[in-house]
């Protein structure tokens, strides 16, 4: 047991009646756990699954030699967004050999923020197919990173191919404000998709 | 692109689950909300009386379980199951229908980001 224990804040308060999930996704080093640390109210925390190098999951923390599985971390926080209602958000690897992963975070998902990085946007895509190959609605933020080119949004939107409806927004994800504006881009498209739908 | 992989073939059972690798039911989302129930904690095993100890606080999702206690979410949902059916957890709030999450859910979600702002 660690010092999070400690703290009061560990659970959730008890008026809470419904939690949902969002997912931001992206690629290596794009700062997904930086966008998490953010925003959560808790000190984000890390969920660890074995997969095999194949992809399959494992869960034998017992006999498997090591060659042949590989540990998978998730970092999610939490943040309380009113009496009766919590939000959970995890950052996902989003590399297709993780795809087993994706069963659960998935499941019950509102959407997805992928991040994306000026600098190697191609490095998105296998994020955003993941995203799609589930039907999981989604919308763009590109990380400002200091050293990273700025790009007119339609050339973007090009290069990432995405469809007119998809927003893509500039955060930054250290930044509390720009990374809750980035959020609040997603779930305005859900909900304009269910009312288009 | 992969080739396609068995579902189940190499998942092998843990042994503080007692043998199992799957939950008896599946009624965990990684967010599912459990707190401690009212029957005593006797004759668990020792991870289950882990679990048993940081839930009594109150009410955390099934990945803080998992995560303050530093299993993988896979055995953490099996130990669940178990304290579930025995009585000593229950689930506090209903996840959001995956499929379908409701318009008015999603205005909640929106109204409590745009208060934060």
């Amino acid at each position: 047991m660690g010092s999070a224990l400690v703290s009061d804040q560990r659970y959730v308060r008890e008026t809470v009646r419904t939690s949902v999930k969002l997912l931001i996704v992206g690629h290596f080093a794009v700062g997904k756990t930086t966008l998490v640390g953010t925003l959560s109210e808790i000190r984000p925390l890390r969920t660890e699954e074995r997969m095999t190098q194949a992809g399959a999951l494992v869960d034998d923390l017992a006999g498997v030699p090591a060659k042949t599985t590989t540990t998978v971390a998730m970092d999610f926080g939490r943040v309380t967004l009113s009496d009766e209602l919590v939000l959970y958000l995890f950052g996902a690897p989003g590399q297709h050999r993780f795809t087993p992963l994706w069963r659960d975070l998935a499941q019950g998902a509102l959407g997805a923020l992928v991040l994306a990085d000026t600098r190697r946007l191609e490095q998105s895509f296998d994020a955003m197919a993941l995203l799609e190959e589930r039907g999981l609605p989604y919308a763009v933020a590109i990380n400002r990173f200091d050293d990273a080119p700025a790009f007119p949004e339609e050339e973007l939107r090009e290069a990432l191919d995405l469809l007119p409806a998809t927003p893509l927004v500039y955060c930054d994800a250290r930044d509390r404000t720009s990374s809750t504006r980035a959020l609040i881009a997603l779930v305005e498209h859900l909900i304009d998709r269910k009312e288009s739908a | 692109m992969s080739p396609p992989r068995p579902e189940r073939a190499l998942v092998r059972p843990h042994v503080v689950t007692g043998g199992r690798a799957h939950p008896t039911r599946n009624i965990f989302d990684l967010v599912t909300l459990v707190i401690a129930g009212r029957t005593q904690p006797i004759g668990l095993s020792p991870e289950k009386r882990r679990v048993m100890e940081l839930c009594q606080g109150g009410a955390l999702a099934v990945a803080e379980v998992a995560a303050h206690l530093a299993l993988p979410v896979s055995v953490t949902k099996v130990l669940l199951s178990d304290l579930v059916d025995s009585g000593h957890i229950v689930t506090r709030a209903a996840v959001a229908e995956p499929e379908q999450p409701d318009d008015h859910l999603l205005r909640e979600v929106l109204d409590g980001l745009r208060a934060r702002l």
